[in-house]
């Protein structure tokens, strides 16, 4: 272990790596500098749920939808492909 | 391809009904893909309306080019890379080149997760880095329904508002759902980009909801 393993965690340092953390993407030595810090740190646990909390809350938006006239017009355009395929 | 033993997979059925011109296969197909397509689009071009102009596109050139469709990818990574060719292209036209290097090379400028001025010294003694001004918990009316319905349209806006690279990869991993993988080959973005994108949207918006819930505690 070099020492930057050994290293504890900080609180500035686990806001910039909680992505990776979240995606488990972070490297096995520092995942552990997280969860030791966590384990210690109430501000930091405050923070990772609320991180959690804005996933949760974004995956609740509602997607952007096409306009119904762009809808329709689509269908018209398949329909007229539909029957140019058929006519070869 | 000639007949085959091997049953024939879903992706190859929704191929051949799309051919044989089956409606309900296309409809189901424009209801799945298009308010991705659209968040897509708005990643280059400047305008809801220019994106649906994009999206549509991309359906008609989904119908001509369906016939010779090799199948060497998905066809929704075919369709999704049909309407990133169709936006980029777009986007010269409008002179919008700006986002391409912002998806390319997300690294500069950085911006810190949380502002500094909020974590103790490097020098401090006995606490470097630690939290000079911590979150404070998020206040138990987020549960309520009308302070749910504004935060909600707070968190809308803020999205919309952030740089393109940023919104359109927090809004196809966190409002659609795509895995990282995806996103990466739609955008053609490395791992790591797409990481530091959804790093900074995900930290900028997690600061919006906490000033929001500051100033409505």
């Amino acid at each position: 272990m070099n020492d930057d393993a050994r290293r504890e965690m900080a609180c500035q340092e686990l806001v910039d790596v909680i992505t990776g953390y979240l995606e488990g993407t972070l490297p096995v030595a520092d995942r552990s500098r997280f969860d030791a810090h966590l384990a210690t740190c109430s501000a930091c646990q405050e923070y990772l749920e609320q991180m959690r909390a804005l996933v949760r809350l974004t995956g609740k938006l509602s997607p952007k939808s096409l306009e119904p006239a762009t809808v329709d017009s689509l269908l018209g355009a398949f329909r007229r492909w539909r029957d140019s395929q058929t006519r070869l | 391809m000639g007949p085959t033993t091997e049953a024939r997979s879903p992706e190859a059925d929704l191929i051949d009904r799309l051919r044989s011109g089956d409606e309900a296969t296309f409809v189901c197909l424009v209801n799945t893909h298009s308010a991705s397509l659209k968040r897509l689009a708005l990643a280059f071009v400047s305008t809801d309306a220019v994106a649906e102009e994009v999206v549509q596109e991309t359906w008609l050139a989904v119908l001509t080019g369906i016939t010779r469709f090799e199948g060497r990818s998905s066809v929704k990574t075919w369709i999704f890379k049909i309407l990133t060719n169709r936006a980029k292209t777009r986007a010269i036209r409008e002179r919008r080149t700006i986002n391409f290097s912002e998806l390319e090379d997300p690294k500069e400028p950085d911006q810190p997760a949380v502002d500094p001025s909020r974590f103790l010294p490097a020098a401090h003694p006995t606490y470097p880095g630690h939290w000079a001004s911590p979150p404070e918990a998020w206040s138990a009316s987020a549960e309520d329904a009308v302070v749910g319905r504004e935060m909600m349209g707070v968190l809308q806006r803020e999205l919309d508002r952030l740089p393109p690279g940023q919104r359109v990869v927090v809004a196809l991993r966190d409002v659609h759902g795509w895995p990282a993988a995806e996103v990466c080959d739609v955008l053609g973005l490395s791992e790591a980009n797409q990481r530091v994108l959804l790093h900074r949207g995900r930290s900028r918006l997690r600061g919006v909801l906490e000033a929001y819930f500051a100033e409505n505690a």
